[in-house]
């Protein structure tokens, strides 16, 4: 049994457990988001999917589609509360899109564009928080964490590792590494593991292939985010 | 130091290798050692077959459990505005004095560390503070002169005289709860006499909500819980008493355990439930013993274990949590999640806890007030309840005065009281404001104290803190945004990051390096954690800047710059590493600032 919401107007057809973000992907409306991605779990943190769902406000990652359903999205007053969002992301850890690898294929800096964000407004924290090149085959950067779990999930739902996980709270949440001397060296990641590949920004980055793509060239410089993401599921 | 292998396993050991008991490990090794060690944190991991990642993200969420060496001494002072109006800064200040130590950090000897903490539930007998986890009220200059000396001592905290932990309940004003004298099981055998569904109906009819501030319908939670489909049920009383203001569950605990516990299992009859916790708050250590020793009591006369009551078939008991720091864990979900042993983080709902809660299964949230309520009931119906308070609030609210009163302490009224007529019982003189429910609830001022309280007016979770004409509302705003700036779990953006940056804000502002773009940027702020947070402290975290914006928006403006930009920073602090390096302190090592 399927049945059909309605997204800023026009009809969504879902299929039973969709939730409404992936109901909305699969059939061509992009709603921002950060932290969702199809092949995992979704966990609603980044909150950058917001959408009022019978005029009350949801992360569409975690509410269900329901039949009937009047949802709206695409509104200036949740655009600018996604904006504002992206701001904190930006305002929280040290994104220095000029002079990142991940320019161009960056999730946050993608979606910062399709919000017409053209600057992070509030002041800065300037974390302190130092790069680990402990790992033969990647390098962490903990400066871009948006701390969405990806990697998280990834480690242990698909490569059943648990690497990474979270530690602190409030704005000193960061993430760690599952090792005594708190060194990816000390882990068993591997390469090949489906966490070195999911992280959305520039932390988890493969050694020895910076800049392989000229920017410019890159998938979000060719194509926007709003336009790349639907037509891939929501894959980043 | 890490602790030995043998002192580990004997300590896992105590707690049966049980990962959903991992909280309880970690804070008893915090509490053996004084640090949870990188290499206990790996050797824990290992006992109890969890990623080592996991304990260390437990480890790094809860206050009380520190990863890094504290002092020998960890002092950490309350640091709710009711301290801070007593005080508190001036006491903290002198402590690190007399060890030459700074706030955050430990003397060099590693003899004392001094911090602050969040509200210890203390209000009525501030300014307080916890050492090594022992709270101390009513501090004074004597007093801290006394503490300095038997830390300088190195007087084991067991030999530190016992008045100094004296904890005081003042109880101002009692009715139906504070006057029950009912003996240890005396409501459960009343509901056993009614039997589950006859106890369900006049919970119903008494129109019961929830005392800890949500005010959902206790009867709805039950019956929720009694039908959903699984074959054990778990009862949690909610003693997490973290709102700071909010001192009533403390007094519950002491003075009527019984009649709390008897709530709880009046609970498990109805639901069908075999499994109790209570969660208690970290702060409430000294509350211990003697909740541990009233749940042995009734295990012995046969009130909780295998056929409660000699009922076949009931089968109920109750297991006591200790938290570890970390309001957020007021929230039932993730004061669940913590149950679980995890990171107190709130989860998405639905699904509920009453059908998937504590490791999946049904599961009852009640706070403590709820739950003595509802043992009320159980013994003297609903009509006997129904008496006080109004249609839409029934029976009585316990208040937690503290602040700029004569009379701090406890005053259990009817619902449908006035704010003014509180205000008067309590000898408030010229009161200017008072903050309804703590910082997630509500300020009141002028005439606002005309309202009422009860839900379809003012409703509380039980704080009342007043404060007079000489405080300053915008530096209760700034407490109150640190309070939560502190305690969001940082789990969603807008609230990890909105806390913080209403928090600066309001920092800047009390500074005098506040601008206009600054009230604008609130507004903001404001906005987003109201409509985007996962859960209740992100959307009420705003309600104390909003209200005193509105109500005293002329202090505020007092305050602030009539720029839109400033520097962000004080640039002569900015200097402050450069004056240390060169151990000067001399004007010209001084930015002086051109005041316009």
């Amino acid at each position: 049994m399927t049945g059909t919401f309605e997204l800023d107007g026009r009809p969504v057809p879902f299929t039973p457990g969709q939730s409404i973000l992936q109901a909305a992907l699969d059939s061509g409306v992009f709603i921002p988001h950060l932290c969702f991605h199809p092949e995992f779990k979704p966990h609603g943190s980044c909150k950058v999917c917001m959408v009022k769902v019978n005029g009350r406000a949801a992360a569409s990652c975690t509410t269900p589609a329901q039949d009937g359903q009047h949802v709206e999205s695409n509104t200036a007053e949740l655009n600018d509360t996604r904006r504002t969002l992206v701001q904190f992301l930006f305002t929280e850890g040290n994104h220095f899109c000029p002079s990142c690898e991940q320019s161009g294929r960056c999730t946050l800096q993608a979606t910062a564009y399709a919000l017409g964000m053209t600057n992070p407004q509030f002041n800065p924290l300037f974390p302190h928080r130092p790069v680990d090149a402990s790992h033969p085959d990647i390098l962490l950067d903990f400066n871009r964490c948006i701390l969405c779990e990806l990697c998280v999930r990834a480690s242990s739902e698909v490569d059943g590792k648990h690497v990474f996980a979270l530690s602190g709270r409030g704005i000193a949440k960061h993430l760690i590494v599952n090792a005594e001397s708190g060194k990816l060296g000390d882990t068993d990641l591997s390469v090949s593991d489906k966490a070195a590949e999911v992280c959305p920004v520039g932390v988890i980055l493969r050694k020895r292939r910076g800049f392989d793509v000229p920017i410019g060239e890159r998938r979000y410089d060719v194509q926007p985010i709003d336009e790349v993401a639907p037509a891939k599921g929501g894959r980043p | 130091m890490a602790l030995t292998t043998s002192a580990l396993g004997g300590l896992l050991q105590r707690h049966r290798n049980d990962p959903s008991r991992l909280v309880q490990i970690l804070r008893d090794v915090q509490h053996t050692n004084g640090v949870v060690t990188p290499r206990d944190v790996t050797e824990v991991a290992q006992a109890l077959g969890l990623p080592r990642a996991r304990v260390e993200g437990v480890a790094g969420f809860y206050a009380f459990l520190s990863t890094e060496p504290r002092g020998q001494y960890r002092v950490l002072f309350s640091d709710n505005i009711t301290d801070e109006l007593l005080g508190s800064h001036a006491l903290r200040d002198a402590l690190c004095r007399a060890f030459d130590v700074h706030p955050g950090e430990v003397s060099r000897d590693g003899l004392v560390s001094v911090g602050t903490t969040s509200c210890t539930g203390l209000c009525d007998q501030g300014p307080a503070l916890l050492v090594n986890g022992r709270a101390i009220g009513r501090l004074d200059p004597a007093r801290i002169g006394v503490i300095a000396a038997l830390i300088r001592g190195r007087t084991p905290l067991e030999r530190w005289p016992a008045e100094l932990f004296e904890v005081t309940d003042t109880i101002h004003r009692a009715d139906l709860v504070l006057q029950s004298a009912l003996a240890p099981g005396e409501a459960l055998d009343a509901a056993l006499a009614r039997g589950a569904p006859a106890v369900l109906e006049e919970l119903t009819k008494s129109n019961l909500r929830g005392r800890g501030g949500a005010g959902f319908s206790t009867a709805a939670k039950w019956s929720a819980c009694r039908v959903a489909p699984g074959p054990e049920r778990v009862v949690v009383c909610n003693a997490d008493e973290g709102e700071p203001g909010t001192f009533k569950d403390r007094v519950l605990l002491r003075r009527h355990a019984d009649l709390v516990l008897d709530g709880m299992t009046i609970c498990a009859l109805v639901v069908g439930a075999q499994q109790g916790f209570l969660y208690l708050r970290g702060e409430y250590l000294f509350l211990r013993d003697a909740l541990e020793a009233a749940l042995q009591a009734r295990r012995d006369a046969g009130l909780l274990g295998r056929n409660v009551r000699g009922v076949k078939g009931f089968d109920f008991d109750i297991e006591l949590h200790l938290g570890a720091g970390a309001y957020v864990c007021g929230e039932e979900s993730a004061l669940i999640e913590s149950l679980e042993g995890k990171r107190g983080i709130p989860r998405n709902r639905p699904p509920y806890p009453v059908t998937h809660g504590y490791k999946q299964r049904p599961t009852v949230v009640n706070n403590v007030e709820t739950l003595a309520a509802a043992a009320l009931i159980a013994k003297h119906g609903a009509a006997w309840f129904t008496a006080k308070g109004t249609p839409a609030s029934s029976g009585t609210k316990l208040h937690s005065v503290s602040g700029d009163v004569a009379r701090p302490g406890l005053y259990e009224l009817p619902w449908g009281t006035s704010i003014a007529e509180l205000l008067d019982l309590c000898g408030a003189k010229s009161p200017q404001a008072v903050q309804v429910g703590g910082p997630s609830g509500v300020c009141l001022s002028g005439e606002g104290f005309k309202r009422r309280f009860g839900f379809e007016d003012v409703p509380t979770a039980g704080a009342f803190m007043v404060f007079d004409g000489t405080r300053s509302m915008v530096e209760v705003a700034e407490n109150f945004a640190r309070f939560f700036a502190h305690e969001s779990c940082g789990f969603c953006t807008p609230c990890r990051v909105g806390t913080s940056l209403m928090h600066r804000a309001m920092r800047r502002i009390v500074d005098g390096r506040g601008t206009r773009r600054d009230l604008k940027e609130l507004k903001q702020i404001a906005a987003v954690l109201k409509t985007a947070s996962h859960c209740g402290l992100g959307h009420t975290a705003a309600n104390p800047v909003l209200d005193t914006l509105e109500q005293f928006r002329p202090s505020y403006q007092r305050r602030i710059r009539s720029f839109d930009v400033l520097p962000s920073f004080d640039l002569d602090e900015a200097l402050a590493p450069a004056r240390e390096i060169t151990g000067r302190d001399d004007p010209a090592a001084h930015f002086e600032e051109d005041v316009p």
